[in-house]
């Protein structure tokens, strides 16, 4: 604690190095993520690379990806939710009993399991928000509750075939509307999929320069230009780079631009919205917050709402990849999706974390999980390396933190 | 000097800056009980501290000699094995256990690490009678009252073979029968030849119960008395001094009409829902007015704000919040803040700031609805209302990004002020606004706080210091033990006359 007031004549030259210290903790996750794909790559002789597996990694990692996203925020604002595992069984039960047994049209089956999923989010927010019982406590209940839940849904027996829709919102790719064009030695690839991905990419510049120009017309300091290019043409590089990639395979998995849609909703939701906000300023000062009027436990109850929704959502991809709700389906899924976002930044007092980072927390693990099996390393090894994996990034996080 | 069982000669304590205590002497005799009297913030909690080795040796300058030894205690450890204990303000007890673990926590009556339970509880029974405590030694101690709490708290200092105790506002919890009963003990303890040093807000008790008296000013050693033919107005005299600099911005009044009323309002603890934290309390503020809310520790000050204010504090509230004539809703905070209102808290890490976040996030905190549209916030326009904020009250930061918690009190008091000016609120009840603050920064706070009320806004300012309440208000209340006991002019207020008010008890 300091109550002494900085002389004035040492704030402007702090500026710039307290700013790069920041950037770099943010930014560290992403250089890790890079580092890591590297060794892989080389590790693997480059099949870490090649087109059916990185359309691999993403079918295989979509479910943690999103419980990710909706574990980020919960733990924003301070909580925990460890019953995401039984959940994801419990809605995928639903999503089977719903289409097979009752043979339910798959958009309402969806639509219904995914306020199943919402009705779950809401009985755990309801004991943690208003009644006041820590959400480790509740979601370690709900944990086992959803799993018997699930084993009497089932009746102990897994419930298949899914209808084709849902099978394909997991497993399918993007048709071929447009044909294939030659991309010279690469052979040919998919136009649907490439004018995606330039579309995409040219959103986001642009959505960057309308950021920068406004930023601008407010006088605020902005990256210098050289900077701003390099980063855009950085982040358009490495996605035109996967998209080719998908495009000479089977093009893009479905799951793919849900997870690119998601993404994208939930980033602008966390750091623009009155909501996000709220979950931040919750997370980072609960009573601060309260005494600024925020609204702590109708934004404590709809965090949780949303962890239900994403992980029914997350139940339905599941189920549909494997073709079957089966009783023991999303074991350790939480495990996966809170190691996702500490290893993506996220404090574990709270009020600290980003989408993007806890999505690229995910891709880390996902990256190992599969290249380390590429190398033909046992499942023990894997788990160890996981394990450390999570030790480091945590520690580093609490590190660059005491030195700041 | 034979007699004078220890001696503090010197003692100059800092703290990142801000010096609590400076060249501060204390000699206490033997066998006597010896008052420390002071404003808060005088620096006799922080003398104690010393003494006991919270504050370890090498951390203040100044030497301590006890029992004819000199002292250097690196820990509370090490002062209690000469005898000193300390028995603080907050009571540390473990309120699970019972009063017999409690008494011999970390001092257990053991066998082969194994608790010995007949002579533990043995050895607290006769603790207990020494302390004229009825009470099993097996009853947890939360079933105790605070005042059978303190007795436990004596009696563990015993079971230490204490030969200086010291108590930090003993009765300030108390009712008058257990506060009567507390200084018979010390009394007898006195004839048992235990020294005591007790701080106290309490004059009349001081008067009663003390050999000796010291008073202390600003981190300063004013005087040490004989207790006998003592007034309480003689304490008080050197309590708050005389001199009052031109520490504040000057400022004329525009007083227009009542703003806020808040009448017979009634506050409970909700600790102990049957204890009367605020007490029929009544009082208003006026348009362009600076209002003092003067009280010592536990009067009920920020109680009453917290509870008018959504009720963010106590329980079984009752009483009116009236708003330009017309009896407004506070119960929630979101509430209070559609009325108009707006209270900046005295701790303001712990209630003010969010401070892992930047400077510009915390100051749209609490109206977030007026950057935002359809639920979407604007950052530009959030950022140029930091800035603005920035500048007009000189908030010294790198840039509105910079976190919060890295910034000085001042800075991070002025980030808490704005975050509320944003609101535009009618009424704002500043509870200790320069806490912690060095004295330039008290300034800039005191020239905000006079435009406040310029621009027409009522001012409602808690404050510990009275000279701050002096030089700022135009009218101040005092509040004892959670009643209403006074209200004083800028005119006809004098600290004398405030202290007078605020140490008044129920019964006198």
């Amino acid at each position: 604690m300091t109550t002494k007031t900085a002389p004035p004549t040492v704030a402007a030259p702090s500026a710039p190095s307290s700013r790069m210290s920041i950037n770099l903790r943010q930014s560290g996750i992403y250089v890790a993520f890079a580092l890591i794909v590297v060794l892989f790559a080389f590790l693997t002789d480059g099949a870490l690379l090649q087109p059916q597996n990185i359309s691999n990694i993403i079918v295989q990692n979509s479910y943690v990806l999103i419980l990710a996203i909706g574990m980020i925020l919960v733990i924003i604002g301070g909580h925990i939710d460890l019953s995401v595992g039984s959940t994801v069984a419990l809605t995928g039960a639903i999503c089977a009993v719903l289409t097979v047994q009752w043979g339910l049209p798959w958009p309402i089956a969806v639509l219904l399991t995914l306020v199943a999923g919402a009705i779950i989010g809401a009985a755990q927010g309801y004991w943690i928000a208003y009644f006041g019982i820590p959400a480790f406590i509740v979601t370690l209940a709900g944990m086992l509750v959803f799993r018997a839940l699930t084993l009497t849904t089932l009746g102990n027996q897994g419930i298949g075939p899914f209808p084709d829709a849902i099978r394909s919102l997991s497993n399918g790719f993007t048709g071929g509307y447009l044909g294939n064009i030659a991309l010279g030695p690469l052979g040919g690839a998919d136009l649907v999929s490439l004018l995606a991905g330039l579309v995409f990419v040219a959103g986001f510049a642009l959505s960057q320069w309308r950021k920068r120009a406004a930023r601008l017309g407010y006088g605020q300091t902005v990256d210098p230009m050289p900077l701003f290019v390099l980063k855009i043409l950085g982040v358009g590089v490495v996605v035109m780079a996967v998209v080719v990639q998908l495009a000479r395979f089977r093009n893009l998995p479905w799951v793919l631009v849900l997870l690119a849609a998601l993404a994208l909703g939930y980033s602008l939701m966390a750091n623009n919205s009155v909501f996000g906000r709220h979950i931040y300023s919750i997370g980072g000062n609960l009573q601060a917050a309260t005494l600024s009027g925020v609204k702590v436990k109708a934004v404590t109850f709809w965090v949780f709402v949303n962890m239900g929704v994403l992980a029914a959502l997350a139940g339905v991809i599941f189920a549909g990849r494997l073709n079957q709700a089966g009783p023991t389906a999303g074991t350790a899924f939480e495990l996966d999706a809170i190691a996702a976002a500490f290893i993506g930044g996220a404090a574990v007092q709270g009020g600290v974390g980003k989408v993007v980072g806890a999505i690229t927390g995910g891709l880390i693990m996902g990256v190992i999980n599969n290249g380390m099996s590429l190398i033909g390393a046992p499942s023990e090894r894997v788990m160890l390396v996981k394990g450390l994996v999570l030790l480091v990034a945590v520690a580093y996080d609490v590190w660059t933190k005491r030195r700041a | 000097m034979s007699d004078e069982i220890l001696a503090m000669r010197g003692i100059t304590k800092r703290f990142a800056g801000v010096t609590a205590l400076h060249d501060v002497s204390l000699s206490v005799r033997r066998g006597e009980i010896h008052a420390i009297c002071g404003e808060n913030g005088a620096g006799k909690s922080t003398l104690m501290k010393v003494l006991s080795g919270v504050h370890p040796h090498g951390t203040y300058e100044g030497e301590i000699v006890f029992a004819g030894e000199p002292c250097a205690f690196h820990g509370v450890r090490d002062s209690e094995r000469r005898g000193i204990v300390i028995i603080h303000q907050e009571l540390a007890l473990c309120g699970q256990l019972s009063v017999a673990e409690n008494l011999f926590l970390g001092n257990e009556r053991s066998r082969r690490g194994f608790i010995d339970w007949n002579r533990t509880n043995h050895e607290a029974q006769a603790l207990l009678d020494r302390v004229g405590l009825r009470e099993n030694p097996t009853t947890p101690v939360n079933d105790l009252g605070v005042g059978k709490q303190q007795l436990v708290e004596i009696a563990k200092a015993l079971s230490k073979e204490v030969s200086l105790l010291i108590l930090d506002e003993p009765t300030a919890a108390l009712n008058d029968d257990d506060s009567q009963h507390l200084l018979d003990l010390l009394d007898g303890l006195r004839d048992e030849g235990i020294t005591s040093v007790i701080i106290s807000h309490k004059l009349n008790e001081v008067i009663k119960i003390a050999d000796t008296v010291t008073v202390l000013r600003d981190g300063k050693t004013i005087e040490t008395l004989p207790a006998a033919g003592l007034t309480e107005d003689r304490i008080i005299a050197g309590m708050v001094g005389r001199d009052l600099e031109h520490r504040f911005p000057p400022r004329t009044p525009d007083i227009g009409d009542e703003v806020l009323r808040i009448e017979d309002w009634t506050v409970h603890s909700p600790a102990q829902p049957d204890r009367v934290v605020v007490d029929n309390a009544t009082l208003s503020v006026r348009r362009g007015e600076i209002v003092g809310l003067a009280g010592l520790m536990g009067a009920g000050r920020t109680e009453l704000a917290m509870s008018v204010f959504g009720r963010s504090y106590g329980v079984g509230i009752s009483g009116r919040v009236v708003k330009d004539g017309v009896e407004i809703d506070t119960r929630s905070v979101q509430a209070a803040i559609r009325h108009g209102l707006a209270y900046v808290s005295e701790d303001r890490k712990r209630y003010g700031l969010n401070l892992i976040e930047g400077v510009q996030r915390n100051v749209s905190a609490a109206a977030l609805g007026k950057l935002s549209n359809r639920g979407w916030v604007n950052e530009n326009e959030e950022y140029s209302v930091a800035e603005r904020f920035r500048r007009s009250m000189g908030i010294r930061t790198p840039a509105v990004s910079t976190q919060v918690g890295t910034l000085s009190g001042g800075n991070q008091q002025k980030v808490v002020l704005a975050k509320w000016m944003f609101t535009d609120p009618d009424v704002l009840i500043l509870d200790e606004p320069t806490r912690g603050i060095d004295v330039g920064a008290k300034y800039e706070i005191y020239s905000i706080i006079n435009d406040l009320a310029a621009q027409g806004k009522a001012v409602l300012v808690i404050s510990s210091e009275l000279p701050e309440l002096l030089g700022l208000c135009d009218r101040v209340y005092a509040l004892s033990e959670g009643r209403i006991t006074g209200e004083l002019d800028r005119a006809e207020a004098t600290q004398e006359r405030l202290m007078q008010y605020m140490t008044r008890g129920q019964n006198s």
